[in-house]
């Protein structure tokens, strides 16, 4: 019986809901005794020359072991990300100038972690602001510069030599042009960043941390502390989250390594809520200005997208994905002619890097809010337009305009399907006869179709299995799954190979000195590189089993089937099992698999959403949704990452947004604050199972962690447009709260008057 | 995160709380339920060197019929104003209100007491307690009063309450069958109102449209005179002076206030 | 700073020690008392990870403070289940269900699970998705966490698309916060 396919509970439920995971901040191991607690001193302001740092009183406060500044710290400010404008360093802590509300400026250590505000209270900085630099545009002018020293604010950019064509749309009867916000984000990972290390006797450090890649850790913070990667031992232990935005390591993560060995005691860090809204990485933050043109019948004949993306203070991974959103930006559509740029620049706030999607929602609610945008002014459905543009089924594998290679696809199908499931006839019917009656709440239609490109840019992955005299199975994965259910998918992958049952197999993944080398978990890369290496790995222990038994049973290795933990020679009794070929000598396997490319996964969502017409205040009530990645290992899982994307999707199109004032001071950071939704906000939602394989591996996978993100978000956002399209709106900016609703609708009245 | 130290106390009686307050003054703050003073304490907006833990004080929980009215202790939890019997017969547009307040778990905490006392413009029960009329018992060394409600609130986050005093009972008239609504305009279920309205027999309570809870004034002037609903409700934000913030402009609020104060009262006369 | 005696029955075992007034009941039971499965997520009261049952009612433990909690009784998710082999069944029904993933808030949502269940037995989609308003989940979505508690309470997970507003599950507009329908509650 095989077991791909099927619906498995995950193993790693059972210790999650009894005595619980075990994340950073609960580890009790024998070498942290006696650890000191980290605590930051940040700044308050965006944009300030530091004038003066008085820390005595600070260091005679109770607990208090060490009190370190910028001065005190003998290495190298790094740069964070290589891509980047030389010369945006950030220092470890900040001397001159701190360049972002929550920018740490000074370490206290203390023997109990209570000790630590009190002390770092009693820190007094004195600052000279500068003038903050929030918006994008007053940014990219390079008035007021974020590092003086390098002279622009421009951190990097894609396609900024090129001209854009001015003839492009020459022969569109129809041209609709749009600045659209795709606003700044905060992951919200339900666990903050956290930190734990400590130096051996043999001079290496030991540093457990929240990570979505433990090998990636290692290596940046070596290169941060300037010593080899042998030296620097990582653990990811259980982690609360990641989402894209604890890819790799944080500089604090290093700085807790440079603290414990300056004061040759462990230390723990453990951010609180507040400093992780400020301090974790920010996603999206792009502006985009769109042009859409083709004629009345509904043929798009070109596409542009001019984008402007925040880097935030220093540069950060961020900094690479408008690289993404120029490559996917015609999304699904077959446009004969497409133009990107993308310039990215700093501003006095927290850095930017990858949240959920990094780079691909943006492209793809920018082509999402162009073809409505389209429609709209041809006066056409917006589904069928969409349809009229599609890439067909047969032109696959299709090289875009953007330079991707798309490996499969269907899009038809998927928007005829979720239309189907959806009814959207009915509720066009219905939202008919509400528009007639005045009725005070209206129905609003969204659809989004979709592709976009997983895999991650790191496509090769690494896997172990190995069986045990004692007929349990150990897998080693590159993978560093952190809600994934790892422990699980990878031990029905080995299960099905081996036929040895799943309670057997144990999956470790994090430890970089067990696993030295791996890609980690982000880019929804994982099942179709770390997981086919593991089934991989599993069919090569078969054959290397079977090699072995050849010899023991004297049979001819044509004859033997490995069935349920054991090789047996066809149509006899005669056999060994796996645990007592382990017994005589090591079997255990280590794969590679190397894809060599990414995959594109896609799909379509129709989002319902109700709007109250004299508050603005709009309802999801139905989302459908088709996301295809391929065929599906265990269903449950694939629904959950679904649902997670879905529920995050639908909160950027709703909820959410990362304020700044004028002066870089952030106004939503708090989870009281950022508007985070609860399970109040939100329906449950319509999965449709629809699977297109791919030829990049033998298990035909592509990776589902991010797509419903980023189908859900232009889904909804259309939707609530949609809503009140026959009041004269074209457009509203996300999050569509009710204030703006509102006002929309409000302008849109006194615009036909 | 962690508040600032303090002393601790948990006095047995109201008596013992009034002697610790007289005794500390401004240094002390009172915590009941604690779940608007230890959020605020956490993030070290507020550092009282004593706190006096009042939340046990069997005698300031209780929900009785006196005449006319209902008392209610001030120390009385949320979830039990939300699921009184007493209350849904005789004051259902409390009960409504508290089951609004945060949370299931905040309300197993929070008190109506502690709500009132600290006058937060964007909290419910305030408004509430102002639409349905009476009055807060207050108590100190001194002696007891008693101040109308609609005296009570004075200013953002501040009431008529002297440091040396406790709330000790809130008393409301007994309205028992009157047309009652509560509307809570908010983009989050778990979040502060963006602007709410309560109404109780005409009357009409408004939340976060000013520095204070606030009666729609006008409105009920207009429906005293007969005037229409739809009429009455125009003119709730009238006198109020609701402010701008991340969810709402001052325009949006007035607009907000009225169309609430609308629906509410369709609901309450219907 | 003087410290305060507090005793404290925690799953069933008495504990007592001198502590701070401001250690939060969080605190105490992680670093005390050593039981790590109650976690931190947030510091406004918003996130409810922290939730455990105080004197069998669900609270946010981050506040609340150790002393307030003297003399009563917490039970942690620790102490619903005695070992992973042994589920309770609204741990159980969780697992069955796929209602965590990283499992960081699943503690908290566990325990507000049980308290809710506790005060409604039987409730409708929209019931369970406003009785863990206070509690936030970055992973799930919550889709499954409410078809779990639904199984938990012996309902099948499959309601969840069965309510009574046909178009609009989980109550729609009228059900939703920001529509209080007033006298209804």
């Amino acid at each position: 019986m095989s077991i791909m396919g099927t619906r498995v509970v995950r193993n790693e439920d059972p210790v999650f809901l009894s005595r619980g995971a075990t994340y950073t901040d609960d580890l009790t191991d024998d070498r942290l005794t006696g650890a000191l607690h980290l605590t930051l001193v940040r700044s308050p302001l965006a944009h300030a020359r530091i004038t003066s740092v008085d820390v005595e009183e600070a260091r005679s406060a109770p607990g208090v072991v060490a009190v370190v500044t910028g001065g005190d710290i003998d290495l190298e400010p790094p740069l964070l990300f290589p891509m980047a404008a030389k010369g945006m360093v950030r220092p470890w802590l900040a001397t001159e100038k701190v360049r972002f509300v929550g920018e740490p400026v000074v370490a206290v250590l203390t023997e109990q972690a209570y000790q630590g505000q009190d002390a770092a209270d009693l820190v007094e900085i004195d600052y000279d602001p500068l003038p903050a630099v929030v918006d994008l545009r007053a940014a990219a002018s390079d008035e007021v510069l974020v590092f003086e020293d390098v002279g622009t604010n421009t951190t990097n950019g894609f396609g900024l030599d090129e001209e854009f064509d001015e003839h492009l749309f020459d022969d569109c009867e129809v041209v609709v042009t749009r600045e659209i916000v795709n606003q700044r984000l905060a992951a919200c990972a339900l666990e903050t960043r956290a930190a734990s290390a400590v130096w051996g006797e043999d001079g290496r450090v030991t540093l457990w941390c929240s990570t979505q890649n433990a090998q990636n850790a290692r290596d940046e913070v070596a290169g941060w502390l300037g010593v080899d990667a042998e030296q620097v031992h990582v653990i990811a232990p259980d982690v609360g989250g990641g989402f894209g935005a604890k890819i790799g390591a944080d500089p604090e993560f290093a700085l807790v390594c440079w603290l414990a060995k300056h004061t040759s005691r462990p230390v723990r860090w453990n951010e609180s809520r507040s400093e992780n809204m400020t301090g974790m990485l920010h996603g999206r933050a792009q502006l985009q200005t769109v042009t859409i043109g083709g004629n009345r019948d509904g043929d798009v004949l070109a596409y542009r997208i001019d984008v402007l993306a925040d880097a935030g203070a220093y540069p950060r991974l961020g900094v690479v994905l408008p690289m993404f959103t120029r490559m996917m930006a015609p999304g699904v559509y077959d446009i004969p002619k497409v133009e990107s740029r993308a310039r990215v620049v700093a501003t006095t706030t927290t850095s930017t890097g990858a949240y959920r999607g990094a780079g691909r929602p943006e492209a793809t609610a920018a082509i999402e809010r162009a073809m409505d945008l389209f429609a709209a002014e041809i006066g056409k459905d917006p589904a069928e337009v969409r349809r009229r543009n599609l890439v067909a089924a047969d032109k696959f594998p299709f090289t875009t305009k953007g330079g991707a290679v798309y490996d499969s696809g269907e899009y038809v199908r998927a928007l005829d399907q979720v239309l189907e499931a959806g009814g959207y006839a009915e509720l066009r019917a219905e939202q008919a006869r509400r528009r007639e009656r005045g009725d005070p709440v209206q129905l609003g239609l969204g659809v989004s179709v979709f592709v976009e490109i997983t895999g991650g840019g790191a496509f090769s992955e690494d896997a172990a299995v190995e069986v045990h005299p004692d007929g349990t199975v150990t897998v080693l994965t590159g993978t560093s799954p952190h809600g994934q259910g790892h422990a699980t998918a990878w031990a029905m992958l080995a299960s099905e190979q081996l036929g040895i049952p799943m309670e057997k197999i144990t999956v470790k993944h994090g430890d970089t000195d067990l696993i030295p080398r791996g890609g980690g978990t982000m880019g929804s890369r994982s099942l179709q590189t770390g997981g086919v290496a593991v089934y991989q790995a599993a069919g090569e222990l078969v054959e290397l089993a079977k090699q072995r038994a050849a010899d023991i049973l004297e049979a001819d290795v044509d004859d033997l089937v490995v069935a349920d933990g054991a090789v047996q020679v066809r149509g006899t009794d005669s056999g060994i099992t796996l645990a007592q070929l382990a017994e005589r000598e090591q079997l255990k396997v280590d794969s590679n698999f190397d894809s060599g490319a990414p995959s594109f996964p896609f799909g379509a969502h129709l989002a319902v959403v109700e709007v109250d017409i004299e508050s603005g205040k709009a309802v999801v009530d139905r989302i459908v949704t088709i996301d295809d990645a391929g065929p599906v290992l265990n269903p449950l899982l694939a629904h959950g990452q679904r649902h997670g994307g879905i529920a995050q999707g639908i909160a950027q199109a709703l909820l959410e947004e990362v304020v700044y004032d004028a002066d870089g001071n952030p106004l939503t950071a708090t989870f009281a604050d950022y508007a985070f939704p609860s399970a109040a906000e939100l329906p449950s939602f319509e999965l449709i199972e629809m699977e297109t394989p791919t030829h990049l591996n033998s298990l035909g996978v592509k990776g589902i962690g991010e797509a419903g993100t980023i189908g859900a978000t232009p889904a909804v956002q259309s939707a609530v447009v949609d809503a009140v399209s026959h009041l004269g709106v074209r457009h509203i900016d996300m999050p569509t709260s009710p204030l703006r609703v509102w006002e929309a609708i409000n302008a849109a009245a006194g615009s036909t008057e | 995160m962690i508040p600032v130290g303090f002393e601790y106390a948990r006095p047995d009686s109201v008596d013992g709380a009034l002697a610790l307050l007289a005794e500390h003054g401004d240094d002390a703050s009172v915590m009941a339920g604690g779940h608007s003073l230890l959020p605020v304490m956490k993030l070290r907006l507020a550092a009282p060197e004593m706190i006096i833990d009042i939340s046990r004080l069997r005698e300031l929980s209780h929900i009785d019929v006196d005449g006319d009215e209902v008392v209610i202790g001030a120390g009385t939890r949320h979830r039990v104003v939300e699921s009184s019997e007493v209350l849904a017969a005789e004051a259902p547009l409390l009960a409504a209100v508290a089951r609004t307040v945060g949370d299931p778990q905040v309300r197993h905490r929070g008190t109506i007491g502690g709500s009132l006392a600290h006058a937060d413009p964007a909290s419910a029960l305030p408004a509430a307690v102002l639409a349905q009329g009476g009055s807060v018992v207050l108590r100190s060394p001194r002696g007891e009063r008693t101040v109308p409600i609609t005296e009570f609130y004075t200013g953002m986050f501040s009431t008529l309450k002297e440091p040396d005093e406790l709330i000790t009972d809130i008393r409301v008239p007994r309205t028992g069958s009157a047309g009652w609504a509560y509307e809570k305009f908010v983009r989050r279920a778990n979040d502060w109102a963006i602007v709410a309205v309560a109404v109780i027999d005409d009357r009409v309570g408004l939340v976060n449209m000013g520095a204070t809870p606030l009666r729609a004034h006008a409105t009920e002037a207009a429906l005293a005179r007969g005037a229409s609903i739809a009429e009455a409700a125009a003119l709730a934000d009238q006198d109020t002076d609701p402010s701008a913030d991340l969810t709402a402009t001052r325009e949006y609020r007035r607009h907000l206030a009225r169309v609430l104060t609308r629906r509410a009262l369709t609901t309450a006369r219907g | 700073m003087s410290t305060v005696k507090i005793e404290m029955t925690v799953n069933g075992e008495a504990t007592s020690a001198d502590v701070e007034g401001r250690l939060l009941l969080a605190h105490y039971l992680r670093d005390v008392v050593g039981l790590k499965a109650t976690n931190i997520g947030c510091d406004t009261t918003s996130c409810g990870a922290c939730t455990v049952l105080l004197d069998g009612e669900s609270v946010k433990s981050c506040t609340v403070l150790a002393v307030q909690a003297d003399q009563q009784s917490v039970t942690t998710m620790e102490g619903l289940s005695p070992d992973p082999e042994h589920l309770h069944p609204v741990a159980a029904a969780f697992r069955a269900e796929h209602g965590l993933q990283c499992g960081f808030c699943t503690p908290g949502m566990v325990m507000a699970a049980v308290s809710l269940l506790e005060q409604n037995p039987t409730p409708t989609e929209r019931e369970v998705r406003e009785g863990l308003e206070g509690n936030l989940c970055r992973c799930t979505g919550y889709h499954n966490i409410v078809r779990a508690v639904l199984a938990a309470s012996g309902q099948s997970g499959d309601k969840v698309h069965e309510d009574e507003t046909e178009h609009a599950p989980a109550g729609g507009l009228a059900g939703a916060p920001g529509f209080s329908a007033g006298s209804d509650a």
